[in-house]
Formats: structure tokens, sequence, C-alpha cells
């Protein structure tokens, strides 16, 4: 099998360097069978990498360990879920699914254009197969998924605890989606300035690429938001970490120029700002993904090694020179159509937006690669922490979110104080309302949360002015009721109230990122059972602990199992079971706290901490079971006002528990783990009988729910915005069956 | 106002986008100029010793020395030795402590000198993840490649 998938790469990599010259051959020559056959291998790649991504996913499914990368990230006790998920976890694995979804992608977009720009099509297909060319040259020259090892170890190290969690298996796929997207308005942006063809089709015919891109992204930064706030035990969504980073700012870039593209379309205006975005969101994408590859940064994503260092830079150097010399090289054609004729138009809200985004991505762009900047300058490794980077980015964020209150408001090419009385009292008026709502609750301190909220009441005062003006005047013209004039309205103009309900969104993530940020309650100390903290105005009380040993996988049957379970009966309050999480630990000792507000019960949280076997002999026979990195399983109360999140961290050094360990090791031998497995249990009873104090965080945040429905909200409204509008699909019907007519007149 | 509006279009817009341009380069001075100070310098214990001076924060990069570690209520106090050994910092550090913290494992946190001992910052403290560096633990597959969050 490892076989096939090796020669799946080289299979690909020879399609690739065919693909790349019979396009250009074809678009230089104008010889269109060519330029046709350099499309047909971008399906071909498709077609390969598939097979090639589907034979690691069965290696992983079988637990064939004589591939490194099954062995190294899967074993026979990883649950299944995760072992097939397994594949993108390690360096090789996750090259492969990004080189196999940018082949997707790249061939439905070459479907979507097969009859349109047969020239800038050609280059962007060459353009996109050398991506593909370099990742599966990355994967053939320096970490092959392939590598085989024999014999075949007989267990695999097993996939990192850390990563067993449902989201985490979701975020890495979107996340490559979207940088894999955002390569595609690159591809199609250089084909049109290579082919001297920069009029609007090509915007067009990206758009909804570039869109899902940004969506993608936007998901899978999300999505790893999600899992660091409910996994990670320090309970923050956001740290400002390298690759967290990395994804974002393409994703900025990506938000700028879904904006002033309409500009374009709309007025002709700002050609060189779009493609130079567009240039500029691709390239990012694609150092994002160095970032990941190879460790140049310190953070907790960084894969050891740095051997895909000069191959990425190399690519990147290439990409921005490319990049810088199209757009000067081509400058006259990019000319404007138009001036910018008043400042106060929708037009500037646009630009501005974009200076803002972009500033945005400047500040994040230097604070992430200021250890490498400052090594060069002044020889000494230095970074910039989380507080440097919310001096910047808190007030940008929060004239970006004033301005998706504005923009949608103001009028196209030229503001009048008349139209803007028209269109801002409403906004202003619920801004104001919400100041003083604030204030009279007593909410005088962090002005930037109080300025945040009140931003965030004048989008929603200005898009809901937007929809009820919109139903009205619809409803008035069709005589319809006000529901269904509604539903018509976003139904005829899907881009636009969309885009609205993304800005409502926005708003609402933004109300949950400041109010968290500015209002969490934390707090971080040791408790012994019976003992109780406040945390705000809670109180959390440390009712009594609990413990859980995983057994052997196929021990049920064999005489460690048996003397296992007559173990467990006679140890007290340890239970035979998965960890709740199911996440394969083999030990599992957590608490049981009660949490009450002014002596009212709100709820029983169930935190644990979860110890995994780390294979590693030299940890002894009993040892190695609790070997493996030990990973918070966060007990979490969401609710619409606030979240009561804590974590545990169970002191299992005491010298009772070592000891038991210690015997363990001595006495019994490693090549029965049923027996290993009971000395766990055995120590696990130790530490239910005299619990020692362990140490907890506990976290009162407010209003984090509404970052997810925040989310939520961007998702549907993006939704609704990518879905083709029935009227181009009714069209696209339309011209298929006068084609296929004509066909038959033709015939005929 | 009038001034701009006497000179012809092509002229305003020059100045214009020099006076656009300038801010934008001011701005982004402020921002250099800033994260240049605002920085911490990563440090060994070795180094840390010598050049730290009371007040200012450093970024301390080395490994937990083995037995170091003790808890006192709040306060967490271990040693952090340079990666090849020999001089040994003492913290006393607050706040979350990572999963993945050990004895013998590489943490960086951010501390500063107050009267001769060194304090970590609230929450700064960080731990490599160990698969970085060390083998998988499967002697048998051979293979040096690290697992991490992607």
């Amino acid at each position: 099998m490892a076989a096939l998938g090796r020669a799946c790469l080289l299979l690909a990599l020879a399609v690739c360097v065919y693909g790349i010259g019979a396009s250009v051959y074809g678009v230089r020559t104008g010889r269109l069978e060519f330029s046709e056959s350099g499309r047909r291998s971008v399906y071909a790649l498709a077609g390969i990498l598939t097979v090639a991504f589907a034979v690691l996913e069965v290696a992983f499914l079988n637990n064939d360990f004589a591939f490194n990368t099954v062995a190294d990230t899967s074993s026979r006790t990883t649950p299944t879920f995760y072992k097939a998920a397994a594949v993108w976890s390690s360096q090789e694995g996750s090259l492969l699914l990004w080189a196999w979804l940018l082949s997707l992608w790249s061939s439905l977009v070459l479907f979507l254009t097969r009859a349109r720009m047969r020239d800038v099509a050609a280059y962007a297909t060459a353009i996109l197969l050398g991506f593909g060319g370099f990742f599966v040259s990355l994967m053939i020259f320096y970490a092959n998924p392939f590598q085989t090892t024999h014999p075949a170890p007989v267990e695999g190290a097993g996939l990192d605890p850390l990563l067993r969690f449902p989201t985490m298996m979701i975020h890495p796929p979107m996340l490559y989606s979207g940088y894999t997207l955002c390569t595609i308005p690159l591809a199609f942006g250089m084909g049109a300035l290579l082919a001297r063809r920069v009029d609007a089709e090509w915007i067009r015919a990206i758009r909804r690429f570039a869109f899902a891109a940004w969506f993608f992204l936007g998901i899978g930064i999300l999505l790893g938001a999600r899992w660091s706030y409910s996994e990670l035990g320090w309970g923050g969504y956001w740290g400002w970490d390298a690759v967290e980073n990395a994804s974002l700012m393409p994703w900025l870039t990506g938000t700028a120029f879904l904006h002033s593209l309409m500009i374009q379309e709309k007025r002709g205006m700002l050609k060189v700002w779009n493609v130079s975005l567009v240039l500029a969101t691709g390239t990012l994408a694609i150092m994002g993904t160095f970032l990941v590859r190879s460790g140049v940064l310190n953070s907790i994503h960084a894969f050891g090694g740095a051997t895909l260092g000069v191959p990425f830079v190399t690519l990147i150097a290439v990409l921005v020179a490319a990049s810088i010399y199209l757009v000067v090289s081509r400058r006259d054609m990019l000319r404007s159509e138009h001036r910018l004729d008043s400042l106060l138009s929708r037009e500037s809200a646009f630009l501005a937006n974009n200076l803002v985004l972009v500033a945005l991505c400047f500040v994040i762009f230097w604070g992430t690669y200021f250890p490498l900047i400052s090594e060069a300058l002044t020889g000494k490794e230095a970074s910039v922490g989380p507080p440097w980077f919310d001096r910047y980015t808190v007030p940008l964020a929060l004239i970006l979110v004033l301005l998706s209150g504005i923009g949608p408001a103001i009028a196209w090419r030229r503001a009048t104080l008349a139209n803007a009385r028209r269109n801002f009292a409403v906004p202003l008026l619920s801004a104001l309302l919400t100041l003083i709502v604030l204030l009279f609750a007593g909410v005088r301190d962090k002005p930037f949360a109080i300025a945040m909220f009140c931003c965030a009441a004048f989008v929603s005062g200005s898009i809901s002015q937007e929809f009820f003006r919109g139903m009205r005047a619809r409803g008035a013209m069709a005589h319809e009721a006000p529901l269904v004039a509604l539903v018509a309205l976003v139904k005829r103009n899907r881009r636009r109230y969309g885009g609205y309900i993304v800005h409502i969104g926005i708003a609402v993530l933004f109300v949950g990122v400041a109010a968290s940020s500015s209002f969490q309650h934390a707090s971080e100390l040791g408790l012994s059972p019976g003992q109780s903290t406040r945390v705000d105005a809670y109180t959390v009380r440390y009712v009594r602990p609990t413990a859980s040993v995983t057994p052997d996988y196929d021990s049920a049957s064999t005489q460690g199992g048996r003397e296992l379970s007559a173990v467990l009966r006679s140890e007290p309050g340890v239970t035979l079971a998965p960890d709740s999480a199911r996440t394969g630990a083999s030990l599992s000792l957590g608490a049981v706290l009660d949490v009450s507000k002014n002596g009212h019960h709100v709820t029983t949280l169930r935190p644990s901490e979860g110890y995994y076997d780390s294979g590693d002999p030299t940890q002894g026979s009993v040892g190695h079971f609790i070997g493996g990195q030990p990973v918070s399983h966060v007990a979490l109360n969401a609710g619409v006002t606030r979240d009561v999140w804590s974590a545990i961290a169970p002191d299992i050094e005491t010298p009772q528990l070592k000891r038991i360990i210690a015997l363990g090791n001595k006495t019994l031998p490693f090549i029965r783990p049923g027996e290993g497995i009971v000395a766990i249990a055995v120590m696990a009873g130790a530490y239910m009988q005299h619990p020692p104090q362990a140490q907890f965080h506990f976290i009162v945040s407010p209003l984090v729910m509404w970052i997810w429905i925040g989310g939520l909200i961007v998702t549907g409204g993006a939704m609704i915005a990518i879905w083709p509008a029935p009227s181009a699909v009714r069209r696209r019907v339309a011209a298929r069956s006068r084609a296929r007519a004509a066909h038959g007149l033709v015939r005929a | 106002m009038e001034y701009l509006t006497a000179m012809n279009p092509a002229r305003k817009r020059t100045v214009r986008l020099t006076v656009a341009l300038s801010a934008a380069v001011i701005l982004a001075g402020a921002l250099i100029y800033t994260s240049f100070s605002a920085a911490s310098p990563a440090l060994t214990p070795s180094q840390l010793v010598h050049q730290a001076q009371p007040g200012r924060s450093y970024q301390l990069t080395g490994t937990v020395v083995g037995g170091s570690v003790h808890r006192d209520g709040d306060t967490l106090d271990f040693s952090v030795e340079d990666r090849a050994g020999g001089t040994a910092v003492p913290v006393s550090y607050t706040g979350t402590v990572p999963d993945p913290f050990r004895e013998g494992r590489e943490v960086i946190v951010t501390v500063q000198k107050q009267d001769g001992a060194y304090v970590g910052e609230r929450d700064s403290l960080i731990t490599k993840c160990p698969s970085k560096y060390k083998e998988a633990p499967v002697p048998a597959s051979g293979g040096a490649s690290q697992k991490q969050p992607s």
C-alpha cells in the first residue's frame, strides 16, 4: 500500500510538471488544446491525490504501523474517530491534506471557468499546479507520508491527547480549505496580470472563491479559538500565538478585498489596490502554512526541525518578487476609471475600512515576526507580548466595528448633511441609549469595553434600519406582508443583505470579546475536599474527588482484566470506565465542584485531568501508563450571560502515590499490561482515600457565549451571501437549455 | 480649504496622497519604535544572571531543574537552568500552570528581577511541547518526526 502512495506522489509531480508546461505552451502559442490539456491535468492531480489520501487514511484505520506517520501519531488504543482524523496531525499528513484540498478547489474553479477567460485561466492553471507541485515535492523530498519501517512496530505512540477534541478534528480541514482557497484568487490575479486582461471579469470569476476562502478561514480560526477555550487548561480563546496570527492575517486582507472589490465592480476604482490585496492574501496564506510547518517561531503549534524552512522561504520570496514585478509593470493598465468624489461617501468608508484592516494586518505581522526582525537588526532575540498587540488592535477593532455600521448607511459618491441626518439618527440614538443604560447600570471603568458596546449598538441600529427600510419599500411596492417582504428582499439581494447579517454577527462577536476580556474574574488556588472559594459572586466548593481507570482494551477476558475488576470492587470510588470525554486516557482524576450564588445552587462541575500512556519503557511497567502528557478536561457551565469555567491539576506526586508506582514498576513485568493497570487502579484508590490538595483554576467570564453566537450569525450571513442567487441559477439553466436547443437545431 | 479648492485636481491629489502617506509612515514608525521598547529580550539563565536589571522584563528560557518545584499556596517556586546545564536561577511564579509543566521540561517564562529574586509575571509561563525535543517514544518506528497540534 505504501508503494502505491509513493507512486501516487511521483505521478502527481509528473502531472504537475506536465500541466504547467502544457498550459504555458498553450497560452503562449494560442494552441487551445494544450491549455485544455493543462486544465485536465489539474483534474488528474485531484484524482491521484485522492487515491494517495485514501491510502493513508486506510493505513490509519487499519493500524498499519509500518507507516512511520501512523506509528508516530496513532495507536491501537486511540479511539477510531480520532484515528481517522490523526492523518492530518503529523507534518507529512497535513502536507498531503494541503495538496489534496488545493487540487480539489483548483479543479472546481477551473471547471466553472472552463468556457471563459481562456488565457487568464491557463496562467492560473500553471500557477495552481506550481503550488501543487511544490507541496508534492516537499512530501517526496522532505516529509514523505508513505515512509515505512520494517519490521513494523507492534504499537504506535498514539495521537497527542491535546488533539483529542472534536472541533480540533474539523479545524485543520477548515483552515487548510481557507488557505488553499486563498491561492485561487492569487493564481487568477497573477494570470490576469500576465495575460494583460485586468478588466472585472477575472474578479467576477474568483469572487465566490475569495468569499469561500474568507469563510473557511474564519470558521477555522473560530474553531481554533473554541478549542483553546474548552480544551487548553488556561481558559482563553486568543493568545496572540504566532500561528493564530498567521491565520488571521490573510483573513484580514481577504476581508479588505471583499469590500474593495465592490468599489471596483461599481465604480472601476482601486484596481491596483485590489490586485495587490489578492496577491498579499495568497502570499500570507502560504506564509501561514510556512509558520506552522517550519517551526521558526516558538509556538505551541510549531513542529520540530526546520527542514522545510528553505523551500518555503524560497517560494515566498518568488511570490513577493513576482507580485511586485507584475503590479509595477502593469500599472498603466490598472488606472482607475473614476476619482473619489468626496471624503464623505460610501467609497471613502470602504477605503477607510480597507486601511484599518491592512493596518491591523501590519500590526499583527510586525508583532508576529518581531523575534526574527529583532534578531536580524539587533542580534538579540526578543518578543512582544499580548499587551503590545492589544494596545494597537483594540482601537483599530473599535474603528472597524464603527465603520461596519457607517458603510451600509452612508450614500455612494457624496453624502450630504440631509441624508446623513436621515441615515444616522437611529444608529446614533441607539449608541447613545446604550451608553446611558451602561452608565446607569454602574459600568464606569473599562472605557474600551463601553466604547465597543456603543459601537455595536450603532451597527445594530444602522443595519436594522437598512432592513426595515428595504422591507417597507418592498412591502409598499409589491403589496406584501412585512415578513414576506423581508424574505423576498433578502432573496433578491443575497450578497448585500447576507453581508449586513455578517456585520451584525461581527458586532455581536466583538461584544463577547470586549465583555469577556474586560470583566473576567479568575482565581487560581489549591483546595482540599470540603473547602470552598469565591470567584466573583459565585461560591465554588470542592465536594469530593473522582477517579476513573480505563481498562486495557483487550483485558476484559484476560487474567489481568479479572484481577482488575476484583481490585476495583475493593477500591471505593474508583470507576472502571473510559474517561468521560472518551479520549483514551488510562487514568483520569477529577473533582465534583458545587457552584452556588447567594446560597442557591447554580451548577455542578466535574473537571478532570487525563493521564495518558506514553508507551515509554524507561518509565517502568506501571509508570508509562500515566507517563504521557497530562491533559485538562475542562468543565464548563455555559450561559447566555456568563460562563463558569474550571480546570483541575491534581497532585499525583505525593509520597504515597509515588511509592505505589515505584513498587509496581519493580515487581510487575512490562509485558503484562493488565497487571500494570491494576497497579494504576490501586493508586487511584489510594488517591480517593486520602485526597491531597488539588490546584484549581476558576474563571467567571461574562458574555463569552456571544462570541460563538456571533460566529454563527456570521456563518449564516455568509451562507446567504455565498449561495447562488435564484435568478443566476435560473439564468444558467435557461442558457444551458438554449444551448441544447441550438445544438439540436444545428444537428437537425 | 480654499487654497485646496483653488489648486488643480492633479496637484490636490498629490497633496492628499503625500499627507496620507506621511501619516501612515508616522504611525508605522510609532509602532516599530514601541515594539522595540516594549519587547522583552529572550535570555538563558546564565545570560539573565549577568544582564538582568531590576524593573525590566525578560523572557527566561531554559529547563526546569529536577527536584526544584515547590508549591506554596498560590505561588509556584522552581529553578530554571541552561539547556546544557550549569547556571540555575530560582523563579517564583503565580498564575496558570500549563498541563505539560514538569521537571526537566523546557519552559519560557517572563520574569522581573525584584530584590535579587526573579518573579514570574502572572500567567506568562509557557511550556514548550516535549514532543518537539524528544524522539518519538516508540523505538522501533525509527522516525524522528514529531506530533503537534496543527
